[in-house]
Order: structure tokens, then C-alpha cells, then sequence
């Protein structure tokens, strides 16, 4: 216990309240049995360490729940842990990595796992023949027939997909990984590595092609040839069966390498961070997947917050004026205070937005999220620019769909003026010119950008002017704060003129920016 | 209600899925797991999810197996600690004083005797505490209330008690099941999640929306209910505004099936596909994926949005 609280934990103050926690839990969960509170602990402090909020009652509360729950039934195990620790949905992948990390391995333990009672035990046996060899397959009994051939192992694949035989499909991912990812204990390469050359192996794109082809002459055989729509049912039907297939070569990659390199170098590798952290500037294609779809509930959120806000906003200070003269009514007596009504303001925003390379993933989503909320503002106008600067508030109006926007603002809008490198200077000389005059006192001015200018001019006067002009000018940098004014980034140039400059690279910091603009 | 010794509802996680299942609500591991490990551990469950997932339906099921009282309290904003929690009723109180005046009883009397249990009026948290037969509350959109409100709701949910200043404690002479419902308008409070077990309630598999159609529309036959299934999953992979949710599923598949449709092509998805999302730029993009002609969703025109 000792031993895995030191490790598992954060360090700090944090580390003392932890083991008094699981002391208590112990107590409390006696019954459960140390290693598996030692598991829970280790397994509780990853959480921890991937950044998920688990309270010490949380912590008290899944120790209680695994009593009730038999421990060989994995899947509720999961859930019972999931019910008493992640309470936010987004979190909820990175619970199920750490979970599937910490009990994937321990579980054989507690003898779950179906590959005993698997009704395709002996064709098992035959794929699991080739592997005898590999120190990775513990506990199974090689049967020592034949090995398949590729060829058989492709045709077996087809066939299971074909049937949606899961059970088949999951012996086939066990054998593709024994067979193709050449795996080796203590070689330094990552999971995706192994599932990249598995995956290559299995050419699951060809196997679509070839099982759609399949479907249509057997429907075509059968006199009725599939209407596009059955095509793309069928499809979509296949699609689900090779996602479920790549599910399983992940889980089994994931399953030894977790007993070749252990359970907290594991997990260390595997660590993500929560959707609300990822960084703009660094975000993969799944990454930003998960981004766009964590933005739409994020603006419904922040409208409602907004509007909240500007419902129960704060009274209006004294009306002295008005107080003075209904005092006249009661003699003089200001028996009647009046307040000034609190006047909501709604800015006009001006979003300046730099979108070229790096930075354009931030752009796009600040973009996106200033529209997705425009009615909280009295108006919201749009600029994009590399070195060329071009308005594109009229892709976003009458849209109901922002992301198509967007997508219409990266194609058509007209920013490269000499050489698509960025050019801040001369952006903003041409903002200034075109729509300078149109910033007035109750406008907010957005710039987003990295304010890496290539080492032209900063023009940084213009900044200065529209400050005169506007209400409030922000500048938000998607770049850490370490990196700000080093080689050619001049963001404390234009700094000096702004009323504020936020760093701002994942979408926690942008929710919280948004908040205090509106 | 089949209290056993022990006191729990439930004897195992199959138990609530076969239960649930009686009375027409299809759960998955998941949500028979914290059911039945809510009831063990006697802490209530908050539930999220998409709208349209069966989260209110989900209590109103369990209410039904045990043949428990369904207690309602439906959030709103401005929803106070008169209308959720209890109310002196003052017009009787005031009453009761007038009464008083003619025979000449102390004021200590009359004070103790307004600020009793039928001057009290119950509102639907107290009821749920106060009850005498087996209750499960439910909290409805729980998101709705402000912060600052939710905090009337800790006491209830960590510790099953009511405190009024003039009369005391009421603690619950039975722990009811709560389940509160949340559509993730807004974050909800940290003490608040920390007091209940989390559930979260996503689209079914296609395997599990199949059955829910079978189930809910009687009379459909296991061909089209397997249609809907698979539309409904084709669509919800696409990046709509709002995905189908389940009672559109149902709803689409009854009228499906007062059409007389036997068999769903491109045609009849893309006529009736409004019924399943209610945004014209979701409604169009359906069209466009279903249907292989171009030219045929120009013709198509539903209402507004």
C-alpha cells in the first residue's frame, strides 16, 4: 500500500490526504482484499496523474461500490468504478485507457475474459498454434497444428466479417497481432507503431471493397440490385464490423505491452490530455475531432451562462439625481432610493484573425465559437488575413452551419498578397485603410494570431489607433507564454497597445476568455 | 415492493435488467449496474445525456417495477425553497390567530401551534423524505436551477434530511431512490456530482435500438424495425446539430408504419426524415447522404427549421 501510494500519487499535500483516504477506505472496504485495494489505489492516482478531478469521497465511494459488485465481471466492475469517479462525460475516455491499462492484464486473475469459454475454442487452438513460440501468449495452450498461411488468415477475416462473428473476429486480432506486429519485449517503439504495421498486414480497405463487391453481386443474383441507400446501409454495417476488429488489434497491442513494460510505464505512455486540454496549436485529426464536437455544447453552455449573467446582473449604482427628486414626494426624506438600471452591454466584436499554418486550427475555432454565440453580441464582424487582409463576416451570415463557414472562408477568402507568408504589418496597414474608421467606442477588437511576423514590419501604430478608437482590444496567442517574443514573434510590440494579451491554446482557456468578453 | 430483509430492492445487476425489461425500459450493463449499485449504496444517481435518451424514462421505470410512488420535481429557473422544499401555509396560520381571539389561550400556545406539521405545507422534496411508502424521486433538468439553488438540494441528497427552523430535522424514515436528470446546459456544481453516482446515457447500439423499436411500436415487423435501426445509425454518424434521439427513432418508425411501409428506400427515408431531425441544414444534409440523385431533395420542402 505504501509502496503504490508513493508512486501513484501527485506529490504534495495531496499525497498526505490520499493515503489517509485509502486508510479509511480500507476499513471501510476490508472485505474487498488488499491487492485489490492496492490496484484501486495505484489505479485512482493515475486518474489523478491524467488529470481527472477524483475526490477523496469519490475515491471512498468506488471503494465501497467494488464491494457490491462481483469482481469477475469486468464490465460492471468498469462501470461501477466509472459511476463513482468520472462525473463529466469528456472525461470518460480517458477513464476507459487508464481502466483498460490497469485491469486488462489483472484480470486474467480474477479469470474473466472469455477465451475459455469461447464456443470457437478449437479453431483457437489452430490459429494459436504458429504462436507457441511467443512469450506473450501466458496461460494458452498451443495446439501445435498447422499454421495458417496468410492467405487463410485473410480468407478467415473476410468470412468473419461477412458473418459479423464476433467472437471469430476477436481470435483474429489476437493472431494478427502475435503475427504481424513483430513485437519485441523492450523495444522502445509505441503502440501505434505495431498497430500501424498490423493494421497494413490486414489491408481492411481492400477487404471493404472486396465485401462490398460481394454484397452487390449476391443482390444482383438475387434479381434485386441495391439501391444506393442499402449500399450505404450495407457499408456502414461493414464499416462498424472492421471498426470493431480494429478495437480489439488496439486492445490486444495495448495488452502486451502492458505486460512487457509494465502498468505505470504503460499508462504514462498512453496519457491524453482531457478534450478541454488539448492544445490548438498541437491537436492530431482525432484530437480535433473531438474538439469540434466538444465546441457545440460548449457554446450552448456559454450562451446560457451569458445570458444568465446579464439577467442577474449586479443593480445599477444610485441614481442620485433621480433619488433627490422623488425625495420631494416624502418631504425631502429620501425614503425611495433609485438605482441607475444596469445598461447590459452587448459589444460589437471585430475578430482579426491570422490563418495561416500553425495557427489556423485556433483561428477556425475561435471563429467559430465568437459565431456559434453571436447573438449574445450587438454585432460580429470578421477578418481574416496571412498578409492580405479580406472580410468574411458574410460567409457566417444566414448559415446555420458554422463549420461550413469556415471551410468557405479557408477556400475562398482572398488573404495572400505577396507571398502567403504571414505579414502582420502590412494585415493591418490594410485594416486600418479599408476598415479603420468603422471601429468605433463600442467596439471590441479580437486579434488572434502567434504575432510571428516574419521579420517584417510591425506597423504596430495601427494597433495603437484602433485602442484610441475602440473599446477594449484583446490579442489571444495560441503559443505558450514561454515562447512569446522569441525569433520572430513581436506579440509584446503590440502588446503595449492592447488591453489585454491572453495565451490561450486549448479550449479551457478560450471558454474562459469568452466569459469575460461578453 | 419486494423489500427483502436486507433491506435492498434488488438482489443482482441481472435482476434490474430483467425487471427493467418487464416494464418495457431496455437497460444496458451500464445502467442496470448503477441502479442496482445505487440502491445498494444508497446514493442517488444523476443521469446525462443526449435529450431524447429515455433519462426521465429510466426513473419513471424503476418507479414502476418497484412499485414504488413517483415523486416529480421539475427544475426551472427561479425555482425557490417554497416551491421545491416547503411552505408555512399563512393564510391558515392567520386563520387559526383570528380563532384564537375569542377564547384566551397564551401566545406561546398559539405559536407553537402554528408552526406544526398541518400548518406545513409539503412541496415535492419533503414529501419524497417524508414519506411513509416506498418513493423514488426524481429531479428533472437539474441544470436548470441556478447554482446558488442547487445547494438546497445537498442536504437532501447526501444525508436524506430536511432541516426547518421552526420544527427541526425530518430525516427519511426509508432512503428512496433519487435520480436526477441533467440535458448538460451547464456544468454542474462540484458538490453536487460528488454526492451521486454518475450515469451517463448515450444513443443505443444498433443492436439495443432495434429491440427498443420492437418493443415500443407494436405491430412492426423485425425487417423494418432493422431498417430503422441502421438509417438511424447512418445518420447519427453524420456531424449533425442534433442527432436523432431515441423517441424520434420511435416516432419514425411509427410512422413508418401507419404508412403502410413495408420496405424503406432512399425515397420514403428522405419524405419522412424530418420527423427524425428537426434542423433544415441537419435535414439537408440527411437528404443529400440518403438520396442518390441530387436533383430529388430539391423537390423536398418540410416546415420551417
Amino acid at each position: 500500500m505504501s509502496t503504490s501510494g508513493a508512486d501513484g500519487s501527485p506529490g504534495g499535500d495531496s499525497a498526505g490526504l490520499d493515503s489517509a483516504g485509502l486508510d479509511a477506505a480500507l476499513d471501510a472496504a476490508a472485505s474487498v482484499g488488499q491487492p485489490v485495494l492496492d490496484l484501486l489505489a495505484g489505479f485512482i492516482g493515475e486518474l489523478r496523474e491524467a488529470g481527472l478531478p477524483v475526490s477523496l469521497t469519490e475515491n471512498l465511494d468506488a471503494m465501497e461500490a467494488v464491494r457490491h459488485i462481483p469482481l469477475e465481471d469486468r464490465e460492471a466492475f468498469k462501470y461501477a468504478l466509472a459511476a463513482t469517479l468520472v462525473k463529466n462525460h469528456a472525461h470518460w475516455r480517458a477513464f476507459e485507457t487508464v481502466f483498460e491499462v490497469y485491469f486488462s492484464h489483472r484480470g486474467k486473475q480474477y479469470a474473466i475474459d472469455g477465451e475459455d469459454g469461447d464456443p470457437f475454442a478449437d479453431l483457437l487452438e489452430e490459429l494459436q498454434g504458429e504462436g507457441q513460440g511467443d512469450q506473450g501468449s501466458s496461460g494458452q495452450t498451443g495446439g501445435g497444428g498447422e499454421p495458417l498461411s496468410p492467405e487463410e488468415l485473410a480468407e478467415l477475416l473476410y468470412r468473419a466479417l461477412m458473418d459479423g462473428n464476433e467472437a471469430m473476429l476477436r481470435a483474429i486480432a489476437r493472431q494478427a497481432v502475435r503475427r504481424f506486429a513483430g513485437m519485441e519485449p523492450g523495444r522502445p517503439v509505441g503502440g501505434t507503431y505495431y498497430l500501424y504495421r498490423t493494421l497494413r498486414n490486414l489491408d481492411l480497405d481492400s477487404v471493404l471493397q472486396k465485401l462490398m463487391d460481394q454484397t452487390r453481386r449476391q443482390a444482383a443474383d438475387e434479381g434485386n440490385a441495391l439501391t444506393p441507400l442499402e449500399e450505404r446501409l450495407e457499408e456502414d454495417e461493414f464499416q462498424a464490423r472492421i471498426d470493431g476488429l480494429r478495437k480489439e488489434v488496439e486492445a490486444e497491442i495495448r495488452r502486451r505491452l502492458v505486460m512487457d513494460r509494465g502498468v505505470e510505464a504503460m499508462a504514462r505512455t498512453l496519457r491524453k490530455p482531457l478534450p478541454e486540454d488539448v492544445d490548438f496549436m498541437h491537436a492530431s485529426k482525432e484530437e480535433m475531432g473531438g474538439l469540434r464536437r466538444a465546441l457545440y455544447p460548449l457554446t450552448r453552455r456559454l450562451a446560457v451562462r451569458l445570458a444568465r449573467k446579464r439577467r442577474h446582473g449586479r443593480k445599477g449604482p444610485l441614481d442620485f439625481r433621480s433619488t433627490v427628486r422623488h425625495s420631494l414626494s416624502y418631504g425631502g426624506v429620501p425614503a425611495d432610493p433609485k438605482f441607475k438600471y444596469p445598461r447590459p452591454h452587448k459589444p460589437e466584436i471585430f475578430v482579426v484573425a491570422d490563418i495561416s499554418g500553425s495557427v489556423a486550427a485556433f483561428a477556425r475555432f475561435t471563429l467559430m465559437l465568437v459565431h456559434a454565440i453571436s447573438h449574445q453580441f450587438s454585432k460580429v464582424r470578421s477578418f481574416v488575413f496571412i498578409d492580405g487582409i479580406d472580410e468574411v463576416t458574410s460567409f457566417f451570415e444566414g448559415v446555420e452551419d458554422v463549420t461550413e463557414a469556415v471551410h468557405r472562408v479557408n477556400t475562398e477568402a482572398d488573404v495572400v498578397w505577396v507571398d502567403g507568408h504571414s505579414d502582420y504589418g502590412h494585415a493591418f496597414e490594410v485594416f486600418w485603410e479599408r476598415w479603420g474608421k468603422e471601429v468605433g467606442p463600442k467596439t471590441t477588437v479580437l486579434v488572434l494570431g502567434d504575432a510571428r511576423n516574419n521579420y517584417h514590419a510591425s506597423q504596430s501604430w495601427v494597433i495603437r489607433e484602433i485602442q484610441h478608437r475602440a473599446r477594449h482590444v484583446y490579442w489571444l496567442n495560441p503559443e505558450p507564454r514561454s515562447y512569446w517574443d522569441t525569433g520572430d514573434s513581436i506579440v509584446g510590440e503590440y502588446a503595449t497597445f492592447c488591453d489585454g494579451v491572453h495565451e490561450c491554446r486549448n479550449l479551457r482557456q478560450l471558454e474562459r476568455f469568452v466569459e469575460i468578453l461578453a | 415492493m419486494t423489500t427483502t430483509e436486507s433491506g435492498h430492492r434488488f438482489q443482482s445487476v441481472g435482476e434490474v435488467r430483467e425487471r427493467l425489461g418487464q416494464v418495457q425500459y431496455l437497460a444496458d450493463e451500464g445502467i442496470a449496474g448503477i441502479v442496482y449499485l445505487a440502491d445498494r449504496l444508497g446514493k442517488p444517481i444523476l443521469v446525462e445525456g443526449p435529450a431524447g435518451t429515455g433519462k426521465t424514462q429510466l426513473a419513471k421505470s424503476v418507479a414502476e417495477l418497484s412499485g414504488a410512488r413517483l415523486i416529480r420535481l421539475q427544475c426551472y429557473e427561479g425555482l425557490d425553497e417554497s416551491k421545491a422544499l416547503y411552505e408555512w401555509n399563512y393564510k391558515k396560520q392567520l386563520l387559526r390567530i383570528q380563532a384564537e381571539r375569542n377564547t384566551d389561550g397564551t401566545w406561546s400556545d398559539i405559536e407553537e401551534d402554528i408552526f406544526s406539521d398541518q400548518f406545513l405545507l409539503t412541496r415535492p422534496l419533503l414529501e419524497a423524505i417524508s414519506a411513509d411508502d416506498p418513493v423514488v424521486l426524481l429531479i428533472d433538468e437539474v441544470d436548470r436551477v441556478e447554482v446558488e439553488t442547487e445547494a438546497l438540494l445537498l442536504e437532501i441528497l447526501s444525508d436524506y434530511q430536511v432541516s426547518i427552523p421552526e420544527l427541526g430535522t425530518i430525516t427519511a424514515k426509508q432512503i428512496p431512490l433519487v435520480f436526477l436528470t441533467s440535458n448538460n446546459t451547464r456544468e454542474l456544481s462540484e458538490a453536487l456530482k460528488r454526492r451521486c453516482l454518475y450515469l451517463h446515457v448515450d444513443y443505443p447500439d444498433m443492436d439495443r435500438e432495434k429491440e427498443i423499436v420492437l418493443t415500443k411500436v407494436p405491430g412492426i415487423t423485425e425487417n423494418l424495425a432493422d431498417q430503422v435501426a441502421r438509417i438511424v445509425r447512418s445518420l447519427r454518424q453524420l456531424e449533425l446539430k442534433k442527432a436523432p434521439s431515441v423517441s424520434e427513432t420511435i416516432d419514425w418508425a411509427r410512422t413508418l408504419l401507419l404508412l403502410g411501409v413495408q420496405q424503406v428506400d432512399a425515397e420514403t427515408a428522405t419524405s419522412t426524415v424530418n420527423i427524425l431531425l428537426k434542423y433544415q441544414s441537419d435535414i439537408a444534409k440527411a437528404v443529400k447522404e440518403l438520396s442518390a440523385d441530387q436533383a430529388g431533395f430539391r423537390t423536398f420542402a418540410p416546415g420551417p427549421r
